[in-house]
C-alpha cells in the first residue's frame, strides 16, 4: 500500500512533521515556560523516518544519492542536520537543540517543496555508478548539515550571550545550555564540518585529476570558498583570535552563505548522464 | 466523633514570629520522649510529628474530642509554653483542610520560600520517624503517601520551583549558566566577610572544588579558607592572578574599586577563550563598571542579583494558584478515600477492615 506513494508526499509528510515539533515547542514555551523536549523528539523522530522512506524511494529512482537537484540538495541538508542533531543532542543533551533542529528542518524542507522549480529536472546516475564519486557528493552535502547545525549553536550562543549581558532570564533564555557548552560544541561541529568537506574536496580533486568526473568552474570554486571561509575561521578561533560572540557571528553568517553556494554548484552540474524530465517517483 | 477526628495542630511561620517559634522548636531527644507521651493518649489513634525551622505540627487522628487538647497540652508541657499563647498563635485543621494542609506543606507551597524542595525531604524524614515508631496506621500512611505523590505532581506540572530566590545560589545559577558545570571552575573570593562565605558555601554545595581566598587581612584569609577547604591568596597578587579563575566573588568592603578595567582585560588577554564571570556583592561595588563591556566577561552587582531573585519569587507566587488547585483535587479524593476509614477509627472499628471509597 505504501509504496504507491509518491516520495514528495513522504517528504511533505517528515516536513510536517518538523513543523509540528516546531510548533509544538513554541506553544509549549509559551504556555507553560518550559520547552516540550520529549514530545518535540518523537515529532522528529517521526519526520526523519518520512523523510529516510521519501529520499529512499528518490534514491532508488535516480540510482543513487539523490543530490540530483536543488530539491534533493536541501533535502539530504535538512536530514544531515537531523542525523547530527540525534548524535550531538544525545551526547550532549543540549535543551532547546531540538526546538531550534526541528525549525531549521522545516524551513529546510518546506521551502524546497514549495518550489515546484527546484524539482523540476531530476538527474539519474548523476554519479555514473561510481560510489566513490557518490560518497564524495554525499560528505559533502552531510558537511553542509554540520555546518547548519554549528549555525543552530550559534544561534543560541548569542542569544545565551544576551541573555548575560542584558540580564534576561525568562522564558526561552531559561532553557538555553551553558555558553561554555555551546561554544565547545560549536568549535567541535566546525573542526567535523571542515574535515569532512576538506575530505570530500580532496576526493573530488582527484576524480577530476584523473578526468573522473567533469565539473565546471562554478562546481569546484562555490564549495572551496566555502571550505576556505570555514577553515579560516576555524584558523583565527584556534589562535584565539575569532572568539565568543564575533566566533558565533561568524559562523551563523557563513551558513546562508554556503547554502546559495549550493546554488552555483547545482546550476553548474555537468552531469554524466544528461537531465531528464521525469514524472513524479513512486 | 466523625470524620473530622483527622486534625493538625501546631504554629508556623504565618502566625508565630521567630522567637516563638524559637521557643516551641523541638530537639531530637524531647521529640523522642513526647512520641512516647503521645502514645499514651488513649484517644489518639495515630500520630506523625513535622518539625521544621518554621513549623512544629502535630498530625493525628484521634477517636474522641480530647484527642486535640491533650496533644497541645503535652506539647506545651515539654517544652514549658503556656498553652494560652500557644492557642493564641496555633494552626488547627479538620478532616479534609488538614489533608489539604498536608499536601500544601510537602508541595513547599505553604513555606516562607514558596517552592523550596528542603521541606519535601523534611516531611518524608517525619513520616519515615513516625512509621518506625508505630505511631501511624492506614489514615495517615495513606495521607502521607499520597502527599509526597502530589508534591511531585506540583513540581511537575508547574514552575513553582523555577529560579533560585536566595542571592548565593542565584549567583551559583547564573555561573551554571556560564559554565554548565562547576566541578572544574576555579573560584576566588575576595573579601572574607559573611557575604562571600555564604555565597562561597553555596558554590560548593553545588560542586565547586578550586576555592581561593583573598582578602585584605591575610591572617583573615587563610581562616576561611580553612574553614572551607580552600586555599589563600594575598590580595596583592589578585591582578596578576584573575586570569586563573573563572568565577570571582568580589565581596570587600573596600571604599572603591578593587577590579580594574586594566587587570581583567589583561587577564582575558591571557585566557582570550574562556569566559570569566564576577559576582561583586560588595557596596561600594568592587568592580570597574566598565569590565562589564569586556568580550567574554560577564559581571553582575548586587542589584542585579536582587533584581533576578526577586523575578523568581514572583514567578513562583504566580504558579501558586496552579498548585493549589492541583493540590485541591488530590486532597478532595483522598479524603474522600480517608474519610470513612476516620469515622471508623473514631468509633472505634479497626480502619483496615473499612472498605475503601473513591480510589484517591
Amino acid at each position: 500500500m505504501f509504496t504507491d506513494i509518491a516520495d514528495r508526499t513522504w517528504l511533505w509528510g517528515a516536513a510536517g512533521f518538523y513543523l509540528v515539533g516546531f510548533l509544538l515547542g513554541t506553544l509549549s514555551i509559551l504556555r507553560t515556560g518550559r520547552p516540550a523536549g520529549g514530545q518535540t523528539n518523537i515529532l522528529i523522530a517521526l519526520g526523519y523516518a518520512l523523510q529516510l522512506v521519501g529520499l529512499g524511494i528518490r534514491g532508488k529512482a535516480v540510482a543513487g544519492c539523490p543530490l540530483g537537484n536543488t530539491f534533493e540538495i536541501f533535502q539530504f541538508t535538512a536530514w544531515s542536520a537531523i542525523t547530527l542533531y540525534f548524535m550531538i543532542g544525545v551526547t550532549f543533551r543540549l535543551s532547546l537543540l531540538g526546538y531550534f533542529t526541528s525549525c531549521l528542518a522545516a524551513v529546510l524542507s518546506i521551502v524546497s517543496l514549495i518550489f515546484p522549480g527546484w524539482d523540476a529536472t531530476r538527474r539519474a546516475h548523476i554519479f555514473g555508478g561510481n560510489t566513490l564519486v557518490e560518497l564524495h557528493a554525499a560528505l559533502a552535502l552531510f558537511s553542509y548539515g554540520v555546518f547548519a547545525l554549528l549555525a543552530l549553536t550559534s544561534l543560541m550562543f548569542l542569544l545565551r550571550h544576551f541573555s548575560l549581558k542584558s540580564k534576561q532570564f525568562g522564558g526561552l533564555f531559561s532553557f538555553l545550555p551553558s555558553i561554555l557548552d555551546l561554544d565547545h560544541i560549536g568549535l567541535r561541529l566546525l573542526v567535523a564540518g571542515v574535515s569532512l568537506l576538506g575530505f570530500s574536496l580532496t576526493m573530488g580533486l582527484i576524480f577530476w585529476a584523473r578526468g573522473i568526473a567533469a565539473v565546471d568552474a562554478g562546481k569546484f570554486i562555490a564549495p572551496i570558498l566555502v571550505w576556505t571561509a570555514y577553515s579560516s575561521a576555524l584558523s583565527l578561533r584556534l589562535r584565539g583570535q575569532l572568539l565568543a560572540k564575533r566566533f558565533a557571528w561568524t559562523c551563523l553568517v557563513l551558513f546562508p552563505i554556503a547554502l546559495l553556494s549550493l546554488g552555483f554548484v547545482d546550476a553548474s552540474r555537468h552531469p554524466i548522464n544528461p537531465p531528464m524530465k521525469m514524472a513524479s517517483t513512486r | 466523633m466523625s470524620a473530622d477526628g483527622l486534625f493538625v495542630i501546631g504554629a508556623n511561620h504565618h502566625r508565630a514570629p521567630i522567637e516563638v517559634r524559637e521557643k516551641l522548636a523541638i530537639t531530637a531527644d524531647n521529640a523522642a520522649a513526647l512520641r512516647t507521651e503521645l502514645t499514651q493518649i488513649a484517644g489518639l489513634k495515630e500520630f506523625a510529628v513535622l518539625s521544621t525551622c518554621n513549623r512544629i505540627e502535630f498530625y493525628g487522628v484521634g477517636s474522641d474530642a480530647t484527642a486535640v487538647a491533650l496533644v497541645t497540652a503535652a506539647f506545651c508541657a515539654r517544652q514549658n509554653f503556656a498553652t494560652i499563647e500557644f492557642e493564641k498563635i496555633r494552626l488547627s485543621l479538620r478532616g479534609r483542610e488538614a489533608v489539604q494542609h498536608l499536601l500544601e506543606v510537602a508541595a513547599g507551597l505553604d513555606s516562607q520560600l514558596i517552592g523550596e524542595t528542603e521541606i519535601f525531604g523534611q516531611v518524608k524524614e517525619a513520616y519515615a520517624a513516625a512509621q518506625s515508631s508505630g505511631s501511624t496506621g492506614p489514615v495517615l500512611n495513606r495521607v502521607f503517601q499520597k502527599g509526597f505523590q502530589a508534591a511531585k505532581a506540583v513540581r511537575t506540572n508547574t514552575a513553582i520551583t523555577a529560579g533560585q530566590v536566595s542571592i548565593a545560589n542565584v549567583a551559583v545559577d547564573l555561573a551554571l549558566n556560564i559554565f554548565g558545570g562547576l566541578q572544574e571552575a576555579r573560584i576566588l573570593l575576595l573579601g572574607a566577610g559573611e557575604i562571600g562565605e555564604k555565597t562561597a558555601k553555596a558554590f560548593q554545595s553545588r560542586g565547586a572544588a578550586a576555592l581561593t581566598v583573598a582578602s585584605r587581612r591575610f591572617e583573615r584569609a587563610m581562616e576561611l579558607a580553612t574553614l572551607l577547604g580552600g586555599s589563600a591568596m594575598p590580595f596583592e597578587q589578585r591582578d596578576a592572578r584573575f586570569s586563573e579563575f573563572d568565577v570571582i566573588v568580589c565581596a570587600t568592603s573596600a571604599p572603591g574599586t578593587v577590579v580594574s578595567l586594566a587587570a581583567v582585560a589583561a587577564a582575558m588577554h591571557r585566557r582570550p577563550a574562556r569566559p570569566l564571570f564576577f559576582i561583586d556583592q560588595a557596596l561600594p561595588r568592587d568592580v570597574e563598571p566598565a569590565v562589564a563591556e569586556l568580550e567574554n566577561v560577564y559581571v553582575y552587582n548586587l542589584d542585579d542579583l536582587a533584581k533576578i531573585a526577586e523575578e523568581n519569587r514572583a514567578a513562583r507566587a504566580a504558579e501558586l494558584a496552579k498548585g493549589r488547585a492541583i493540590i485541591a483535587e488530590k486532597a478532595e479524593a483522598l479524603w474522600r478515600h480517608v474519610a470513612p476509614q476516620v469515622e471508623a477509627l473514631a468509633n472505634g472499628v479497626n480502619a483496615s477492615s473499612v472498605p475503601r471509597a473513591d480510589p484517591a
